[in-house]
């Protein structure tokens, strides 16, 4: 596969991906919002401006800061185009990736980043934006959930798919693990109440869809370190740090076709190395390092892998012995 | 049902009727006769468009345009400073050529092509064309795409134009003409690929009343043909097609077509040359590439060689194709025959190399550097279109019966201070075809593209691209001037 095909489609998949992300981690503030009593500025802008933080971003347009209100946030986080993670900027990059690779992906999965985009960028969107926030954010998380699906369905999944799924997996353990740092930012310095923790906690939790799975498992009270426990260390849980560890390690091997246990390449001596340190890992061992430093430590390494990616198939170095020597024919009777 | 009311519903449905009060209006109309009667192959289609309601026809259209937006069948407008995209637009009134009409259509382009591409063996070995002074040598000499650096130069299987598309009007008579042929990167066969599939999904019962050759066979034929070409007969070569990029109108296309053919789509990055060979940058390493379509022009294709500034081309690749370790499709130095002055020399190419009357006539053409000519030519400014020799794409021509004074008087000068790069031809009175616009249907002038692919054998898309003069009155259909395009369907039979 071309090296610029690869780049493109895990490009796509990571802007679709955390476009998914963005609109979750919003909506789930906006309604974290209805539920803490109102206390004017001072609150809106502890819950806001980690938002962004959290995102990644610098909250401003243009070097001028936005204003912590939340209509001035989400406004930034999903319509901005100056915003180059905005959900509408993510969503122009992923059509744009895609229709470099049109002729790799199927034509399902092209019509439906088109008609998402088209969806998003027209009038329509703006007014269900307008008109009802928890409308637009469904409707935008259905239409890349079946872009997912669809990909899952119609894609052959050979070379392209499984950098699709790097891209996938890369984008949502960096989600996730940022929001968990953002938490214990906020607790470290926070003097809120008991109460107000738990509802930041459960959003964390409906962030990552995770509010079900955590009842189910645990059958408890959100505590802390369960909610950490669940999204950094459960091997089932699709949105956990180690689920998408394991499958990122997965998507290399079966690029490369070397077996678990060996590695051909800097990506996979670091996905492996992540995937064992997770897998003989607990709660407590994490949480006696100081879980803010052990995130901390996580994001380090799954940066460090999208380098090693990127240097192994995308960009690698020109040389003699990376011409593929062609297949002699055999002359036929 | 008394008489009366038989007479009565006729006169309503007549009024309902979309095709009410449509008339061909001193033009060839494809659909109807000078009277007004509905050619034979357009009965049926007449018939099944009349039982519709303008509503109902609105409908169909805005299924159609939603499906190309959905697919993205879109292309690049470059003055557009957002770069936006946008669809072609599509008419929903298919053209229809009879069996009969489209085996002369066919037979003449067979002849044309094998000419040209004789021409192009002969220009680039012995010219004895230009020897026996049947084309003055002047006009080699000064010809902007000739490449004499490939004098000499054998390309695979000799073949020059692989794929041609060569544009087709009718006068007010009918009779087809050559207006021009496109031998270096012809676009625009997606569209016609697209808008079958598209009015298969509008109007699914059309295609059961008529018999319609399909088109659908084209990107196979496209593939046999690049393999066909693949250095020193290689059996199992790798072909990719070569685009200038996204930013390019033709991109949906050049992806398209890949796509259809099942290869890579590279770019100029994705290219590089070790040792007189190409290869693309892949996952696993660097894989050679034995064949291009490349859809860059010459200029563009190898910042070594032809333009430095070329940002889109691959460095050394010209130096891999002398050495015969890439086939490119089409060959270097085919723009010597879309020169417009070279267009006028067809006829007689075809009589020199085939020794045959041209089957498809060209357009009648005065030459600007023919004394004669010339001074007919600025006589006669505001009743002939004049053509710059080298531009396309509806870019520096003037159609004087519809130009400003001032615009006359600008190409005046230019004829005048460079002959050599201009050619005139009457303006023609184009052929009209019955298109729904506003609710009802009104006259619009056409062309017609063939593609012609030219491998192993000549083969033919059956019809090709109609494209269409959108504007009310307006005689270019080139989709950076406003045109649009439509379904063209050629009969098994004659109606």
């Amino acid at each position: 596969m071309l090296s610029r095909v690869a780049d493109s489609l895990y490009w796509m998949s990571r802007n679709v991906e955390r476009a998914e992300n963005i609109a979750r981690i919003v909506e789930v503030n906006q309604q974290l919002m209805l539920d803490v009593p109102s206390q004017q500025a001072v609150d809106l802008q502890r819950n806001w401006l980690p938002v962004i933080a959290c995102l990644g971003e610098e909250p401003e347009i243009d070097g001028r800061p936005i204003k912590p209100d939340a209509g001035s946030v989400t406004e930034f986080l999903v319509f901005e185009r100056g915003n180059p993670n905005s959900i509408v900027s993510c969503l122009c990059a992923a059509r744009e990736n895609a229709r470099t690779v049109r002729e790799q992906i199927s034509a399902e999965m092209w019509e439906q980043i088109n008609r998402t985009y088209l969806w998003c960028l027209g009038k329509s969107a703006r007014q269900s934006f307008d008109r009802n926030q928890y409308e637009f954010f469904q409707r935008l998380k259905k239409s890349l959930q079946l872009f997912q699906g669809i990909t899952e369905t119609t894609m052959i999944h050979e070379d392209g798919w499984d950098f699709i799924q790097l891209g996938k997996y890369l984008e949502r353990a960096d989600k996730t693990s940022r929001l968990l740092d953002d938490e214990y930012h906020l607790l470290r310095r926070d003097k809120a109440t008991a109460n107000d923790h738990i509802l930041q906690w459960l959003a964390v939790l409906r962030s990552c869809s995770a509010r079900q799975t955590y009842q189910k498992i645990y059958a408890t009270t959100v505590q802390p370190v369960k909610v950490a426990e669940l999204l950094i260390l459960h091997e089932s849980f699709p949105r956990s740090v180690k689920f998408c560890a394991m499958h990122l390690d997965e998507a290399l091997r079966r690029i490369s076709g070397v077996p678990p246990g060996r590695f051909s390449n800097h990506a996979e001596k670091l996905s492996g190395r992540l995937v064992a340190e997770l897998s003989f890992s607990s709660i407590d061992d994490l949480h006696n390092r100081g879980l803010h430093q052990a995130v901390d430590d996580l994001q380090v390494k799954f940066n460090a892998i999208g380098s090693a990616i990127f240097a192994t198939y995308i960009y690698q170095a020109i040389t003699p012995a990376a011409i593929i020597p062609e297949v002699q024919q055999v002359p036929q009777e | 049902m008394p008489a009366t009311a038989a007479k009565k519903n006729a006169a309503a449905r007549k009024r309902r009727s979309p095709f009410g009060d449509y008339q061909p209006g001193g033009f060839f109309d494809e659909m109807f006769d000078r009277n007004r009667v509905v050619r034979p192959h357009y009965r049926k289609l007449l018939e099944r468009m009349e039982r519709l309601s303008p509503d109902a026809l609105d409908q169909r259209r805005q299924m159609a345009d939603t499906t190309f937006l959905n697919q993205g069948i879109t292309f690049t407008v470059y003055s557009d400073s957002q770069g936006t995209e946008r669809i072609f637009p599509f008419d929903l009134v298919p053209r229809i050529i009879p069996a009969s009409e489209w085996e002369h259509i066919e037979a003449g382009l067979v002849q044309r092509i094998t000419a040209l591409n004789l021409f192009l063996h002969d220009l680039y070995h012995h010219q004895r064309i230009l020897h026996d002074n049947v084309i003055p040598r002047a006009y080699i000499d000064g010809a902007k795409h000739f490449r004499r650096e490939f004098i000499g130069f054998n390309v695979p299987r000799n073949i020059y134009i692989h794929i041609c598309g060569t544009d087709l009007v009718r006068d007010d008579s009918g009779q087809y003409l050559v207006l021009e042929d496109n031998g270096r990167c012809p676009s625009g066969v997606s569209y016609v690929l697209e808008n079958r599939q598209t009015l298969k999904r509008v109007f699914p019962s059309l295609f059961e009343a008529y018999g319609v050759r399909p088109v659908e066979g084209y990107p196979e034929d496209l593939l046999n043909l690049l393999r066909y070409i693949a250095p020193h007969g290689k059996p199992n070569p790798t072909v990719a097609v070569l685009t200038p990029g996204i930013f390019n109108s033709a991109y949906f296309e050049h992806s398209f077509l890949a796509r259809q053919m099942g290869i890579e789509i590279v770019e100029g990055r994705d290219l590089i040359v070790e040792n007189s060979h190409v290869y693309m940058r892949t996952t696993k390493g660097l894989q050679s590439v034995d064949v291009l379509y490349r859809r860059i022009d010459d200029d563009f294709l190898d910042p070594r060689v032809f333009r430095e500034d070329s940002a889109l081309g691959v460095p050394g690749i010209v130096e891999a194709y002398r050495a015969g370790n890439i086939s490119l499709a089409n060959s270097i130095g085919t723009g010597v025959a879309d020169d417009k002055v070279m267009y006028y020399f067809v006829p007689r190419m075809i009589k020199y190399y085939l020794d045959q009357d041209p089957i498809l006539p060209n357009v009648p053409t005065w030459l600007a550097n023919e004394p004669d000519d010339l001074k007919y030519i600025l006589d006669h400014l505001p009743e002939l279109v004049v053509k710059a020799a080298n531009e396309s794409g509806g870019y520096g021509m003037l159609i004087g019966p519809h130009a400003a004074k001032s615009e006359i008087e600008k190409f005046r000068r230019l004829v005048k201070s460079d002959p050599r790069n201009y050619i005139a031809q009457p303006t023609l009175k184009l052929s009209r075809h019955p298109c729904f616009l506003d609710g009802r249907f009104e006259g619009r002038h056409v062309d017609l593209r063939p593609y012609i692919l030219y491998g192993e054998k000549v083969t033919i898309i059956p019809g090709g691209l109609t494209r269409v003069a959108l504007k009310k009155g307006s005689l270019v259909v080139n989709s950076s001037q406003g045109g649009g395009s439509k379904d063209t369907w050629v009969l098994e039979g004659n109606d």
